[in-house]
């Protein structure tokens, strides 16, 4: 095999022990490395049922297939996975920057953590030697300046590159996240508290082995076209504006989530435009490793008690904490994402959180004594900010949102849960689904919980390709295909901003993998994979205890008209709902409680899995 | 006047596409650390990568004790006579630029311009900013002239 490095390293916290072990090709045809190798790793390493933050809940690191390589926009990433202390289903993230390229540079795919240290630590891997080092002194400390430059200080080589938590992670919030590379962040489903349950500050790398590969001069002429093709009109928005461009976008089809979902368009939307926040905030624009691209778009507030707060910019939590909160002021939304960033939280959860709070703020749930004499207002944005470190810090009723909306909720009663904007526990994203039915059913399916990057299936709905209001069953099969093609995109591991210049796209993809691998492979086996991926992931959720019910929609989505815009009135009826996850389950070969049939596992090499189908049938 | 790569650090996004490259033209693998040009990001957000500025009476070639290095009259590239260099890193040290490492060891490694490339350097050919040339200290001083006076020239427009 070229480019897999064929190691998986093992550590156990409470030991302080570990050890490494070789995979060999049949795991990389069949899983590829990224979602594939994280699946896989997670339902044959976790004990079923346990809690996600036991300490036997593995935190396992993958890299992509095609890491540490020039092939575009896929050098730096890498996956993270474990069971999700959010929804207590599949826990994965991915991340990019520079960490990726280099856990396997170090000589490793997959790293796998379990076990809980006594006191904080960090892991230090320098190739071959590990190390468990002492975190007390990083302990209470922010992820980019406190902890990652501080263990490059520390360890003396600016090369290193850190995976860490803030204080969110320490304090277990349930959507805290894992920081890299300054701006980058494995984002959702709280795989950060896993990590700070375990004691585990972070993971220090550094790398010096090269990565082969089978087909250099081959390999590189493709790379020379896929860079043009990345160059040009299939990412410009993401060179330009960047994801930011989406606030207009969204605003003008009524999808743009306002003031906790209560409406679909934003007053002010104009104010936090991508192309206001180009103009006037953004002063660099910077990229990840093998990126001819470039999208972090690095912006930074120009005035007001915020003054020099640094964040990078991307439309969700633009949205978030922007139009979702009724907040107008990019200063304050700039400093919310930096303190998302530095205390480490995802960035979208922390905005719909804060938004979800404000509601109940509104409607009298909870109280300015409460909330530390904070006015938790739609549009503050100070309270917006202020109420987020409460959050992170688990400050007053901050500790009750930390649980993220489903556990706040709970605790807060007074019919708060229907506003509670999530899925399986897993907070909204950026798009108001009431009036995007494929989109709905891609959300309601998704498995890590609301989730437009399972699917992208809101690209049929906005790009006009579907009737966006009408739920038919032709959307099932839709729904299926952006998954499994998502699947293949998440274990290579290819950035989903170059999307477009793949071809086939399966067929470019195969052809990349087999000239950096060595390993023969076809678009349609490419196809079949990624289906077998997305089985297997189903089963894992499913052994977690998963059933049909599970597949829903927040009461909000599908109780509340939207009120305004060109979507006026769309909500999606459970009617609507069933009708389209009947013809998502007969796609996959499922029956109608969502399981998958013996036929389907044998057809895709999972009947070692069967048990767990039958259990549920 | 020797040509160099030079990096315009307004342009330079991070991307490590040179790096990649140019350990692959140099190794037939990928590797940052292999590269002869390399790439620094500091917090917040710079980014610059740096390599050989072919230095007139370079101070690595004096420094080094076994006269492993040379300097090519014609072009200024530093060759590095492995059969000399025993990696003792003198050279490394006093380089300005942190353009010179020791890695593959045990010898070093130096930009040599891609001479054997008739494309010349291929880190300019790749750099997807555009972000790199191949340039001389009085062309950089030229556009540093000019840029100031165009400054010049906007200000007294704004004072007028």
């Amino acid at each position: 095999m070229n480019a897999y490095t064929g190691k998986i390293l093992y550590v156990d916290l409470t030991t302080g022990s570990y050890r490494t072990a070789s995979f060999d090709e049949t795991l990389s045809k069949n899983y590829i490395g990224g979602t594939g190798f994280g699946v896989k790793m997670l339902i044959d390493h976790l004990k079923p049922g346990i809690d996600a933050l036991d300490p036997e809940n593995p935190l396992i690191y993958v890299s992509g297939a095609v890491s540490g390589t020039m092939v575009p926009c896929t050098a730096s990433k890498f996956g993270v996975f474990a069971k999700s202390p959010a929804t207590g289903f599949l826990g994965e993230a991915y991340s990019t920057g520079r960490w990726g390229a280099e856990l396997r540079m170090a000589g490793y795919d997959i790293l796998v953590i379990t076990g809980k240290a006594k006191k904080p630590v960090y892991l230090w891997i320098n190739d071959n030697s590990v190390q468990i080092k002492n975190a007390v002194h990083l302990w209470g400390k922010t992820t980019t300046c406190e902890t990652e430059e501080a263990i490059r200080k520390e360890l003396g080589d600016q090369d290193i590159r850190v995976s860490c938590i803030g204080q969110a992670g320490e304090n277990l919030c349930k959507f805290a996240c894992i920081i890299n590379d300054h701006y980058r962040a494995a984002g959702r489903t709280g795989l950060g508290a896993v990590m700070g349950s375990k004691n585990l500050k972070g993971v220090a790398l550094r790398g010096t082995n090269s990565v082969t590969v089978a087909e250099p001069d081959e390999l590189v002429k493709m790379c020379k076209d896929l860079y043009e093709r990345a160059k040009g009109p299939a990412t410009v928005k993401y060179r330009t504006l960047g994801t930011a461009a989406n606030m207009l976008t969204m605003n003008a089809q009524a999808a743009l989530p306002t003031r906790n979902y209560q409406s679909a368009t934003f007053e002010n939307a104009e104010k936090v435009s991508g192309e206001r926040i180009k103009e006037e905030f953004v002063v660099k624009t910077q990229g990840c490793s093998a990126c001819p691209c470039r999208c972090e778009h690095i912006a930074i507030a120009k005035e007001g008690e915020y003054k020099g707060a640094v964040a990078r910019i991307e439309y969700e939590p633009l949205m978030a904490m922007g139009p979702h909160c009724g907040v107008d002021d990019p200063n304050a939304i700039i400093k919310g994402i930096e303190i998302s960033n530095q205390y480490g939280m995802d960035a979208i959860s922390i905005g719909i959180v804060v938004g979800f709070a404000m509601e109940c703020y509104e409607k009298g749930l909870i109280t300015k004594e409460q909330t530390g004499g904070l006015e938790l207002n739609f549009g503050d944005g100070h309270a917006m900010v202020e109420f987020a470190k409460m959050i992170a810090l688990r400050e007053g009723i901050g500790d009750v949102f930390a649980e993220g909306c489903k556990g706040a909720a709970k605790i807060i009663g007074g019919g708060s849960e229907k506003f509670a904007n999530h899925i399986k526990g897993l907070e909204m994203t950026g798009y108001d689904i009431r009036g995007l039915k494929t989109a709905a059913l891609g959300y309601a399916v998704s498995r890590r919980g609301a989730d437009h990057q399972r699917h992208g299936s809101y690209g049929h709905d906005l790009g006009g390709k579907v009737d966006r209001y009408k739920a038919e069953p032709a959307r099932g099969k839709i729904v299926m295909a952006d998954e499994d093609l998502y699947c293949i995109l998440d274990s290579i591991i290819i950035c989903k901003f170059t999307r477009g210049i793949w071809n086939g796209p399966y067929d470019d993809i195969a052809r990349v993998y087999s000239l950096v691998t060595g390993i023969p492979m076809t678009g349609e086996e490419l196809r079949k994979t990624g289906e077998r991926i997305s089985n297997l992931a189903r089963l894992f959720n499913i052994r977690e205890g998963l059933t049909r019910k599970d597949d829903t929609l927040p009461y909000r989505t599908m109780n509340d008209p939207i009120p305004d815009g060109v979507a006026k009135g769309s909500y999606v009826s459970q009617e609507e709902l069933d009708l389209m996850l009947d013809a998502y389950y007969e796609a996959r070969g499922w029956s109608n409680r969502g399981v998958p049939s013996d036929e389907k596992l044998d057809e895709l090499g999972l009947s070692d899995y069967a048990a767990i189908a039958a259990q549920a049938r | 006047m020797h040509k160099f790569v030079s990096v315009d650090i307004k342009k330079c996004s991070g991307c490590r596409v040179c790096e990649y490259i140019c350990s692959m033209d140099k190794t037939k693998a990928f590797n940052p650390n292999h590269s002869r040009i390399r790439v620094s990001r500091l917090y917040p957000h710079t980014n610059a990568a740096l390599n050989c500025r072919l230095c007139e009476d370079a101070p690595c070639v004096t420094a080094c004790p076994r006269k492993a290095l040379t300097q090519t009259e014609e072009t200024g590239v530093i060759a590095v006579n492995d059969n000399l260099c025993n990696g003792c890193g003198w050279c490394v040290k006093v380089c300005d630029f942190g353009a010179i490492a020791i890695d593959p060891k045990p010898t070093v490694r130096i930009c040599d311009l891609c001479s054997e490339r008739e494309e010349g350097p291929c880190c300019i050919e790749w750099c997807p900013e555009e972000a790199l040339e191949l340039t001389t200290n009085d062309i950089l001083a030229q556009k540093a002239r000019i840029e100031a006076i165009q400054r010049l020239e906007q200000a007294s427009g704004e004072n007028r």
